[in-house]
């Protein structure tokens, strides 16, 4: 064994946090179940293409809401091009919910918090309950009066709640700032722990099939 | 666009036309998805374990 062998072998078993980190990794999610080739035939379902449209749609939000907020209100209302821009962003919302409520129900029937994999649907859930806010803070980011009306109801109604306090949907300032940056990097962060989830986990089975290794294989 | 959507009212239920024509479109979509034939090749087999 060389010396950048022994090395090699020393950093296996040590390397701090760092080395304990990547072994983790390694250990839960190898390569092959980041990226697999192969996928149960259970997986060759509809309800999996509702949650890839969805995530479709919220790539397709980041970037028409990413040219949006470079532009600003001036020009998503009145020139030809924001108004496209802003409309693309507003039916994509309508895209994300639709798919994903779709894929909520699914995984709800199909009891998808089975065989340890109760944190994939909380993620998931979690998702759904974190986009609500966020589409709402983009109807009052609006800048007219749509955004207005909607932004006074909401204010009696958070006050009647107790959050008025924390969150004043006429403070422009601050409903903007939850829209574009805090209530996105908290969805795309759960989508991204969502799917990686998905990958340690591995697609549940339907209800009813049997434990892989169970069937009776298939004669040569 | 600019005049309200119309609304259906019964009993306690309240909801505009547009949102429960959203609503049967999904079910509808939901059903397919249940009974349509997944496109495909072949039988790509539970080559995965992870139970």
């Amino acid at each position: 064994m060389n010396a950048a062998q022994d090395s090699r072998a020393a950093d296996d078993q040590d390397g701090g946090w760092t080395g304990a980190v990547r072994r983790g990794v390694a250990r839960r999610l190898p390569l092959t179940d980041l990226l697999p080739t192969h996928q149960p035939s259970y997986v060759r379902s509809w309800t999996y293409v509702f949650g890839v449209i969805a995530i479709a749609a919220l790539v397709w939000l980041v970037v028409s809401g990413s040219i949006l907020a470079a532009f600003g209100p001036q020009w998503w209302h009145h020139s030809s091009k924001g108004r496209f821009v802003n409309s693309l962003h507003y039916w994509g919302v309508q895209v994300f919910f639709v798919f994903m409520v779709l894929h909520l129900w699914a995984m709800y029937w199909g009891a998808a918090w089975r065989d340890g994999r109760a944190l994939t649907w909380m993620v998931g859930t979690g998702i759904f309950f974190i986009s609500i806010p966020a589409a709402f803070t983009g109807y009052i980011s609006q800048q007219n009066f749509d955004g207005q009306w909607i932004a006074v109801n909401a204010k009696d109604a958070l006050n009647a709640a107790g959050i008025g306090a924390f969150f004043n949907p006429l403070n422009f300032g601050q409903a903007y700032g939850i829209h574009v940056v805090l209530l996105p990097v908290a969805v795309v962060a759960l989508v991204a722990l969502h799917i990686v989830l998905v990958r340690i986990k591995g697609v549940v089975r339907p209800l009813g099939a049997p434990p892989p290794g169970t069937t009776p294989s298939r004669s040569p | 666009m600019d005049t309200p959507a119309p609304y259906v009212h019964w009993a306690f239920v309240l909801i505009s036309v547009p949102n429960l024509v959203l609503i049967a479109v999904m079910l509808a979509m939901f059903a397919v998805a249940l009974l349509a034939p997944f496109p495909g090749h072949g039988d790509s087999g539970a080559r995965r374990r992870k139970p």
